[in-house]
């Protein structure tokens, strides 16, 4: 399938339907995640400051997967010199941007009532996932920094490929340091350590915030192809 | 069933705030994508109008 939509016509015509069906199931799954999310009995501990989780978690999620997706791209862009990996490596990077800043907001403002703190510079959760935010910033300015488009490009996507190692550290850091931040409590061993009154709102919303965001990176992806289509036709007008 | 909606108690001020940023950053991301998408598709149809005239 991958290889078959390589081809930019087949994307287009692909993405043209594929990214409307996904924004339909998206605000599905994401209404519906919040509905019951919103409706949860507040935790014995955390109280009603638990309904940020429904929104908080699935941004931090994604935006993991943008920036997973980014290197990916990056790698094939930078191996196979593939155009359209480039575009898609692009058009990925402000989306990652965005949900990881939602990510950080949510956090902050569900860590204050729970930690006393907005941002805790010593917690490796807080400050890898900050790490995460400036490699998608430093990804769009070194693209944008540099005038020949094809060498901010290769600049671009190494700085992604290096930052690839930040994921293992987000993901571990609750287990490899003390921090403030709570534990793995949907995807561990031994099953997760949420009510299904909780687990099922989490992932409902999980799904849609997935779902908003490949919708989201095919509609940028077109965006992307236009824009080199009409670079392209420009420059064919002006050597005419 | 709907007695906890909309019900965030003394940390209302932490919870709203959070669904507005979370808000924001989708509307953000829908706007600026659709924003971009219709105006290169534009300029591609009116650069290839151009050349389907000189042709």
């Amino acid at each position: 399938m991958f290889s078959a939509l390589a081809n930019p016509a087949r994307f287009m015509a692909f993405s043209r339907w594929a990214a409307p069906i996904l924004a339909l199931v998206a605000a599905g799954l994401i209404g519906a995640g919040l509905w019951l999310g919103l409706n949860a009995p507040p935790d014995y501990q955390q109280g009603d400051t638990v309904k940020i989780m429904f929104i908080h978690v699935p941004a931090a999620w994604v935006a993991m997967m943008a920036f997973a997706c980014l290197g990916g791209a990056s790698f094939i862009s930078l191996v196979f010199r593939h155009a359209l990996a480039d575009a898609a490596a692009r058009a990925v990077a402000p989306l990652g941007a965005a949900f990881t800043g939602v990510a950080l907001v949510t956090g902050s403002l569900w860590g204050r009532p729970m930690w006393g703190a907005w941002w805790v510079w010593g917690d490796a959760r807080l400050v890898s996932v900050l790490v995460l935010f400036l490699l998608f910033l430093g990804y769009l300015a070194l693209r944008a920094s540099i005038d020949d488009e094809a060498k901010g490009a290769r600049a671009a996507e190494i700085l992604a490929l290096v930052g690839l190692v930040n994921l293992p550290i987000i993901h571990y850091s609750v287990q490899w340091w003390n921090t403030l931040h709570q534990g793995e409590s949907v995807m561990r061993a031994g099953g997760s350590a949420l009510a299904p009154v909780y687990l099922t709102p989490l992932l409902l919303a999980g799904a849609g915030y997935s779902a908003a965001f490949g919708a989201l990176w095919l509609a940028r992806i077109r965006s992307e192809v236009w824009r080199r289509r009409a670079t392209s036709l420009a420059l064919r007008a002006a050597l005419a | 069933m709907t007695e906890h909606l909309f019900s965030a108690g003394k940390y209302a001020a932490y919870v709203w705030p959070a669904y507005g940023a979370s808000v924001l950053g989708f509307a953000w991301m829908i706007i600026d994508t659709l924003a971009r998408a219709r105006s290169w598709r534009r300029k591609v149809d009116r650069l290839e109008a151009d050349r389907a005239r000189e042709t």
